[in-house]
């Protein structure tokens, strides 16, 4: 075949809707390959990369291996800005769409770098994922209330949840679950962190690799400086805090139902994670009082933690219900339809979870508190359980990706594109 | 009856329809494509050519008039109408603060085009983004749009515009602006503008359509048969040596290949066929699409070494690679010894100084014909790349004649309610030849001068100003 026919036989593909890339034989790397067919086309316009960061980090590389595709793909917000302005976006045959490529490679980034590993198979199945953690939770807690205190329904303990849970049995509950997933999604994103930055470990000045290091146990920043991290961090922190890459570029925000631009999921994914925050810092500060100070719960509605607590629930309320509504509305070609379970799982976790929360402290004074109390801590738990390997998990691999961008930026690009 | 009709839905269209809806008039657009394939070639742009005489936003220095007109003339060899581009130059200083109140949102130049930063105003997102955001504004405003709405004739009386045909259905309106952008699209067309060369070939069977396949020229055709006058020669386009492999229609920009510079180009005989560093690839893409077409077979081979990996942005398609030229010349099926004599001779020619391709470097050949007078370096560290190119037609020239009230001509005269903007007149002003981001500027300016003067022919205007005093009252 003469290469003429060859070239032939390869535009002919095009119409079928593929470029000539390298093929990856291996099973299960089509979400990969996908992404890297699409950002060599992507790589060859550029014309997106005034949206967010993914586009100035591709335009770095000539060439995409595995570590990277997953490092791009967690620095996609899925704001879908340059789904609507591809010029081969379908019904173009190269049906480029960068949104949903790096939608299905994060769902690989949370399996592949979960831990235990083979937790990972949890977010193939995350509505069960999540309704047995739910059951799990309501029905330890329920069945608890109605062991230890014989009953569900009481005369009213004003507000005295001791009575029902003592505080130690749930420090002894919670704390581990909290610790485990501190340490499983420190685990995953420092994992991810090395793939991503083979040179980190280069320039480390570590001792040679040790076998805790292969097992993925140094801290996620090792290979970093000091003096050459800070502002790099800095920037990553704001970045994550005031959702940078959700304001379109132009600060008017992303896309949801059409080509038109909002603010709405800025501002609701703001509320639920700064409602999250605060629900933190109230539990923070009751931890504080009743260790340092041995004020005991309960604490009044003009308390700082219940303060703390009744806006970060607010918070959580009107946040996941906002991004819920507009996930919901999502134009079909956003994302990957496929995780829309995963989404609404930590929607209606946190939703629930303030809910119960709100509902248990409006009613405290009343013979529902144990009820209450049982059913609010079972959402709290499936919660935590379920954080590692749901969509919470996002926050900590988009961190980490928008960290390796800051450090990234500021090195010198090896490319020497000159005046091209 | 409506006042002013649209043909047309890219960006001069949308201009003409914004500009005369903001006048006051009723204005209905209509858009050949589905609402997925709206806005012809304009989707595939990225940036406007723009004169300012102070940095501005995204635009850095200064780039005045005068030496505006000066790159106009050079790529045009003089085949421009002074006063219409005196007209584009001067009003694309002062079009972005209206495009930005329609929703276009300028960026700094894109990597790797910096040699733009001073004279190219990029659209954030390119031009789809832009066509999406004059799409929004101008629902809001009220202009009423038709997609899947090709006009098939336009109905003339002694060069006064009266209706347009969509099928069977009549469309009358009081003014008309005719933006259906150039015949690029028309294969037949194509294939009869270039003819049949003297090895017998016809040339145009070999070219690709970098843009829309809905610019079919039919409205155009249709205006020169009613004795509109024509501007520009068929054969005239942007046309630029793209990848072989590219689509048909819509490969846009990601099928151009940059490397040109940074090596050889051969035809299918392995020779050369001109100086491939005679200036910035910025400034030569769009010659060498012709070059090319008018070799055999319309197809030209860029080859280069291992040391230009990394200095040009990366093409869609990857190269055929090869450790030795032979190889190479196998994978290409180019004749071998050909090729080889060809590379021995050019690298026996070079006199390498000091590479630097983000200037004029002083890397050149000597002795050789044809030269090739910058970024000289000898192809001979492996591996060898080798891209097939062939032309790559964005737009045609061959137009209406307008004025600088882009009001349409027959026979000398200007139509007192006809007006054309946008490719299916930039042979106004590009005769041959063209400079990054010129055609956009041609469509922003003619598009709102258009527009203007569409609603001065329907009384919009005055009516406007009436309406606004009778509000008041």
């Amino acid at each position: 075949m003469t290469p003429l026919e060859t070239l032939a036989r390869e535009a002919q593909a095009l119409g079928d809707g593929v470029i000539p890339i390298r093929p990856d034989p291996s099973r299960g790397a089509a979400a990969e390959a996908e992404v890297a067919r699409v950002l060599q086309i992507c790589n060859a316009c550029r014309y997106c990369e005034g949206f967010c960061a993914v586009f100035p980090a591709m335009a770095r590389r000539l060439e995409f291996p595995k570590a990277d595709i997953h490092y791009l793909a967690n620095l996609c917000h899925n704001c879908g800005a340059c789904l609507h302005a591809c010029q081969y976006a379908t019904p173009h045959e190269f049906a480029v769409n960068v949104p949903r490529a790096m939608a299905q490679v994060r769902a690989k980034t949370y399996a592949d770098y979960a831990w235990p590993a083979a937790f990972g198979k949890l977010y193939e199945r995350n509505e069960m994922t999540v309704a047995l953690a739910l059951a799990a939770g309501l029905a330890l807690f329920l069945g608890l209330a109605v062991v230890r205190n014989g009953t569900l329904w009481h005369v009213p303990m004003a507000g005295n949840f001791y009575a029902v849970f003592p505080h130690q049995l749930m420090v002894g509950l919670f704390a581990p679950v909290f610790l485990f997933v501190c340490f499983a999604l420190g685990v995953g994103v420092t994992r991810f962190w090395r793939d991503v930055s083979p040179q980190g470990r280069v320039s480390s000045r570590r001792a040679p690799e040790s076998g805790a290091e292969r097992h993925g146990w140094v801290p996620a920043f090792a290979g970093m400086t000091f003096e050459g991290s800070a502002p790099a961090a800095g920037e990553a922190l704001r970045n994550a805090l005031s959702l940078k890459y959700l304001d379109g570029g132009h600060g008017e925000g992303c896309n949801e139902a059409d080509d038109r631009f909002t603010l709405w999921r800025q501002r609701f994914h703001h509320a639920t994670f700064y409602g999250f925050m605060l629900c933190f810092a109230a539990t923070s500060v009751a931890t504080l009082y009743h260790y340092a100070f041995g004020w005991r719960a309960p604490y009044g509605y003009t308390s700082l933690p219940v303060l703390l607590g009744t806006a970060g629930g607010l918070g959580l309320l009107v946040g996941p219900l906002g991004l819920g509504w507009l996930n919901v509305k999502r134009h079909p070609q956003h994302g990957d339809a496929a995780q829309k379970a995963m989404d609404h799982g930590l929607i209606a976790l946190l939703f629930f979870t303030s809910l119960t929360g709100l509902a248990l402290l409006a009613l405290r004074g009343t013979g529902a508190m144990a009820l209450l109390l049982a059913i609010h801590l079972g959402f709290v738990l499936a919660l935590f359980l379920t954080m590692p390997y749901g969509k919470f998990a996002h926050g900590a691999f988009r961190a980490a990706a928008l960290l390796k961008w800051a450090v990234e930026r500021r090195e010198p690009t090896r490319l020497k594109l000159g005046s091209q | 009856m409506i006042d002013i009709l649209v043909i047309g839905g890219g960006n001069a269209a949308l201009c003409a329809a914004l500009t005369a809806r903001e006048a006051g008039a009723s204005v209905l657009l209509l858009e050949a494509a589905p609402r997925d394939w709206r806005g012809g070639n304009s989707v595939h742009t990225r940036n406007l050519r723009c004169m300012h005489d102070a940095p501005q936003d995204v635009l850095t220095d200064a780039y005045p008039e005068q030496e505006y007109w000066q790159d106009l003339l050079k790529v045009t060899g003089g085949q421009t109408d002074e006063a219409l581009a005196r007209l584009v130059i001067r009003e694309s200083s002062r079009c972005r603060d209206w495009m930005r109140r329609h929703g276009v949102h300028f960026q700094p130049s894109l990597t790797g085009t910096l040699h733009l930063s001073r004279t190219n105003a990029f659209f954030m997102g390119g031009g789809k983004a832009l066509v999406n955001a004059y799409y929004r504004s101008a629902e809001k405003r009220g202009v009423q749009i038709r997609y899947d709405a090709p006009v098939s004739r336009v109905e003339l009386d002694s060069g006064r515009f009266v209706a347009a045909f969509v099928g069977n259905e009549r469309i009358e309106a009081r003014s008309c602006v005719v933006a259906s952008g150039g015949f690029e699209s028309n294969l037949e067309w194509m294939r009869d503008a270039w003819g049949r060369n003297e090895r017998g070939e016809w040339p145009a069977d070999n070219f690709a359509i970098r843009g829309t396949r809905y610019n079919l020229g039919v409205v155009l055709k249709d205006l020169l048969a009613q004795g509109a006058d024509a501007v520009g020669d068929p054969t005239q386009s942007h046309c630029v040596a793209i990848d072989a492999r590219a689509p048909l229609f819509d490969g846009g920009i990601c099928t151009r290949v940059d490397c040109v510079s940074l090596g050889i180009m051969v035809n299918r005989e392995a020779m050369r066929f001109d100086d491939e560093g005679v200036d910035f690839w910025p400034k030569r893409y769009a010659i060498w699409g012709r070059l090319v077409a008018l070799q055999g077979g319309q197809i030209g081979y860029s080859i280069i070494d291992a040391k230009a990996i990394g200095r040009f942005m990366p093409p869609v398609f990857p190269g055929q690679k090869a450790d030795s030229l032979p190889q190479l010349a196998r994978q290409l099926g180019l004749p071998e010894a050909a090729l080889l004599q060809t590379v021995n001779e050019f690298n026996a020619a070079c006199r390498v100084g000091t590479f630097d391709h983000a200037v004029l470097d002083d890397c050149h050949t000597e002795g050789l014909s044809p030269a090739k007078t910058h970024w000289a370096l000898p192809i001979d560290t492996p591996p060898f790349y080798g891209y097939a190119l062939k032309p790559g037609i964005t737009f045609t020239y061959l137009g209406v004649k307008v004025d600088e009230h882009a009001a349409v001509h027959f026979a000398g005269r200007a139509s007192p309610n006809l007006f054309a903007a946008g490719e299916v007149m930039a042979g106004n002003v590009l005769g041959k030849g063209y400079t990054a981001g010129v055609g956009m500027t041609i469509g922003t300016v003619f598009g709102r001068v258009a527009g203007v003067f569409a609603a001065v022919a329907v009384g919009a205007l005055g009516n406007s100003v009436q309406g606004a005093k009778s509000d008041a009252t």
